[in-house]
């Protein structure tokens, strides 16, 4: 292939790769803040420890990677439950700032504790060998890993789209994000949509920090350092919304990757530079509401 | 003469819903004008429109003969255009002095000083004080906004928007949440305004619709039914049809 | 109401607002305690030095978060403006000066609170907070971009700064320096006093207390916005500079959302719109930090998100608010 379509071709399928960890790891975030106005700066603590738990499970006892997934997505979206009950319940009618504070204090906390248990250094996981080294796709070879990120993120975006859009479940949500009080008095039990949409999009986080570990390394700052990405694609993409989360992981994933190729130590700039933009032509995010 | 307030034409929808349509109204100076409508009528949102809180999508409104439709919120309300809201907006953590005193503050760019101490002019405290003695709230002036009793606060609300020198007050619903024992409180001030002001006054209750009227303007459905007096308003059969027959037709009104 | 008691009522009116405005002896605390600690702890100045320039990052940051109830995750910006302009001044362009320095580092901060704050402030809520904090995030990459102007993460080290007013000169200890910052803390304070106790400051409140009706009494709520950003950062980019001035130092963290969270963490606890919560939030966790950390680090954040989340649930006007509460509670059961 020609020197510049590969390196198009490469910028693209990376960012599709990365793209779908930040669609995996953020859509959680999005609709619970576009369901309950509850700003959640914990969340990439839940995504933390959900790789921590596949670290566990793959090293300590020799558990497959892909299983290692499930189990720790399930953990963490059980495990999410009481917070959500107990905790985060209390503050929906507060202030965001107060809001902000708590799940930050939370998030301090768990970092505290992962730090305490494993460590301030990177960790990695075992990989199975199909998902090491490179698969042909037949006009070039792509990194395995990669290729099956994109294949995870498609299945998932197609489950999750047809629960939204063709389950009870999934209307009703839509219901409650669209107008809360009204779907109340027409008796959705918004409650308890809340819960499970949380425990949900808690697993979800969880399943993004195992995948991100092959990709970026896990360490306990994970938890604060990409949290900024996972609010920039929620707030880019607009609260609540499936479509925006991915448009926004879409662009935010293909920019980030492509700047980073193209200009080394600029890379970084572009995905702050594309939220500016973004934000402050349409505030609510590509799908946002008003 | 120029008109006080001039609305031409003036239409907004929320979506595909049309909640104002195509209305005129016109006060003159010093006009003491009802505005009545079943519920979901769509006053409170022309007063929004005439306010500037929000945009409509065609029409003008005009304030003494100038065009104020691109202007916001406090540009308008500077030029003499001032309202109450239909439930309470006030500073609830300040004392009743200080409300008044930040209305004045901010008509006469006293809000603008950043460097002597926020009593240092007397005339601000001093003009706050006459306002609240005509509303016999003196007595409350270094009380908390929130300790006092409902209809008190309502009077607060109303004080403010005196407190603006306004050419135009636009009134919504004064009296409700008002309980009944104290609601002459309200309704003997608002008799008792400056014949100067045009005012414009969404009300449900007809006896204080009455009382206070000189003229009438009927909305449904966004639209405007009908001006009139009060007498031509009470003997107009489409009036009556749209209160009393809904009423005996459906139980009831939303929309 | 006849003459004399419409008289009296402007007269008890008057005496209330000018009353809460004058200084109260209580309000000479902080300063003799800051005085003593240099008498006390003569080894700890250059600590000392660090506790006073945060105690004016969190001050600078009441006027924006504590006052006009505006939420931002980027006020290390300022900061790092101010730092880098002192130190780049004297990097570069051998300006060693340090008094106009605080001058040029306020200026250039300022500036760019104004034209972020102008277009930023039209937005609210998670809006904000990501503009906010992605306009910081690309001033440091900035300044990572042009690494041989700026340091990078290396940053520049080595500064040296004149004596100030051309006879104190720095010495070992820090303790010129010390005195230096805790005479400027006391001027922008003086500042930060009466622009709070003023009418613009009383807009402020009102427009944290009730935007809609701000809007509605005609106040150019925008303007003012602007105005208290402007300022805020001016301040913060001052507190910036002193910190590169006393370090003698700067390197690109001086931008990092650590630091933004920090000083809003450290106000937060200390308790919001009181001026005196900056003060007493930065002291307290400055000193935990110091401590805790050298025990152990885990620990101190461990502590820092748990006190946040007690904080919350229990205390959410912070530790002046805590004591508010507690001098209500006993002046009630005075009073029955």
């Amino acid at each position: 292939m020609p020197h510049f379509a590969n390196i198009a071709v490469s910028i693209l399928f990376d960012g599709l790769a990365y793209a779908m960890f930040l669609f995996i790891t953020s859509v959680g975030l999005s609709v619970t803040m576009g369901l309950m106005g509850f700003v959640n700066l914990a969340h990439g603590a839940f995504a933390m420890a959900g790789g921590y738990i596949v670290v566990s499970l793959t090293r300590s006892l020799g558990i497959d990677f892909v299983p290692a997934l499930a189990i720790s997505s399930v953990t963490i979206g059980v495990a999410s439950i009481p917070f959500e009950r107990f905790l985060y319940r209390r503050l929906y009618r507060s202030t965001d700032l107060e809001q902000v504070l708590l799940t930050i204090g939370l998030a301090f906390m768990a970092i505290a504790t992962a730090t305490y248990f494993y460590g301030p250094i990177p960790k990695s996981v075992p990989l199975p060998e199909w998902l090491q080294g490179d698969v042909n796709l037949g006009f070039r070879y792509f990194p395995s890993y990669r290729a099956f990120l994109i294949v995870l993120g498609a299945a998932l975006i197609a489950i999750l789209w047809y629960a939204f859009e063709r389950t009870n479940i999934g209307a009703k949500i839509r219901a409650a994000v669209d107008n809360r009080r009204m779907a109340e008095s027409v008796g959705i039990n918004v409650d308890l949509l809340f819960t499970l949409t949380f425990a949900v999009g808690s697993g979800l986080a969880a399943l993004g920090g195992g995948l991100a570990i092959q990709l970026f390394g896990l360490s306990p700052s994970f938890a604060v350092i990409y949290l900024v990405l996972f609010l920039i694609v929620v707030a880019v993409g607009g609260l609540g919304s499936l479509k925006g989360t991915l448009l926004a992981a879409l662009v935010l994933g293909v920019f980030d990757t492509g700047g980073k190729y193209l200009l080394a130590d600029a890379g970084g700039f572009f995905i702050y530079a594309v939220t500016v933009a973004v934000l402050l032509i349409k505030p609510a995010g590509f799908y946002g509401r008003e | 003469m120029t008109a006080a307030l001039q609305v031409e034409g003036l239409n907004r929808a929320f979506g595909a819903l049309p909640v104002t349509r195509d209305v005129n109204l016109t006060l003159e100076r010093g006009a003491r004008r009802a505005l009545i409508g079943p519920n979901g009528a769509g006053k409170t949102t022309l007063v929004n429109l005439i306010t500037g809180a929000l945009k409509p999508n065609s029409g003008r409104v005009l304030l003494n003969g100038e065009d104020i439709t691109t202007l916001s919120q406090a540009a308008r309300a500077r030029r003499g255009l001032a309202r109450t809201f239909q439930i309470n907006q006030l500073f609830r953590g300040l004392t009743v002095l200080e409300n008044l005193c930040m209305t004045i503050g901010e008509r006469d760019g006293n809000c603008n000083n950043m460097w002597r101490s926020a009593g240092a002019k007397r005339s601000v405290i001093d003009e706050a004080i006459d306002h609240l003695e005509s509303l016999q709230l003196v007595d409350d002036a270094l009380k908390l906004v929130r300790e006092l009793p409902y209809g008190r606060q309502r009077l607060v609300e109303i004080a403010i928007a005196l407190a603006q020198k306004p050419r135009v007050l636009l009134l919504d619903e004064p009296a409700a949440g008002v309980p009944s024992s104290e609601s002459h409180l309200i309704l003997d001030v608002v008799a008792a305004l400056d014949p100067d002001i045009a005012v414009l006054i969404i009300e449900h209750d007809m006896d204080v619709v009455f009382r206070f009227a000189r003229e009438i303007t009927v909305l449904v459905q966004g639209a405007v039914l009908t001006h009139g007096t009060p007498a031509e308003i009470m003997n107009n059969a489409q009036v009556r049809d749209v209160y009393l027959g809904q009423d005996s037709h459906r139980g009831g009104q939303h929309g | 109401m006849d003459t004399t008691s419409r008289e009296r009522a402007r007269e008890r009116a008057a005496e209330y607002l000018l009353r809460r405005h004058r200084f109260r002896p209580a309000e000479a605390l902080p300063w003799l305690i800051a005085i003593a600690v240099y008498f006390i702890f003569p080894d700890r100045m250059t600590f000392g030095s660090q506790v006073l320039i945060m105690v004016m990052f969190a001050l600078s940051l009441d006027l924006i978060l504590g006052y006009a109830g505006i939420v931002t995750l980027g006020h290390a910006a300022f900061f790092g403006i101010g730092a880098y302009t002192v130190g780049l001044a004297a990097a570069r362009l051998h300006w060693n000066e340090p008094i106009s320095g605080l001058f040029a580092a306020a200026i250039m901060a300022g500036l760019v609170g104004f034209i972020t704050g102008w277009f930023l402030l039209r937005y609210r809520g998670l809006t904000l907070l990501m503009l906010t904090l992605a306009t910081a995030i690309m001033l440091q990459e900035t300044g990572n971009l042009r690494s041989d102007i700026s340091g990078g993460y290396d940053g520049l080290p080595g500064l040296t700064f004149d004596p100030l007013l051309g006879k104190f000169d720095y010495d070992l200890y820090g303790h010129t320096y010390y005195l230096y910052v805790l005479a400027v803390l006391a001027v922008v304070f003086y500042f930060v006093r009466r622009i709070v106790y003023s009418p613009f400051g009383q807009a402020l409140t009102g427009i944290r207390e009730n935007v809609r009706r701000m809007h509605a009494i005609g106040s150019p709520v925008h303007r003012r916005l602007v105005t208290v950003y402007t300022i805020a950062a001016a301040i913060a980019g001052v507190a910036g500079a002193l910190f590169t001035q006393t370090n003698a130092y700067v390197t690109l963290t001086v931008f990092d959302f650590d630091n933004s969270a920090k000083v809003m963490v450290m106000l937060i606890l200390g308790g919001t719109g009181r001026l005196y919560g900056a003060f007493l939030g930065a002291v307290v966790y400055m000193v935990l930090e110091d401590y805790f950390s050298k025990l152990s680090p885990t620990f101190w954040q461990f502590g820092i998100g748990l006190m946040l989340v007690l904080a919350v649930l229990f205390a959410r006007r912070g530790v002046l608010g805590l004591f508010e509460s507690a001098g209500q509670y006993f002046s009630e059961r005075k009073k029955s």
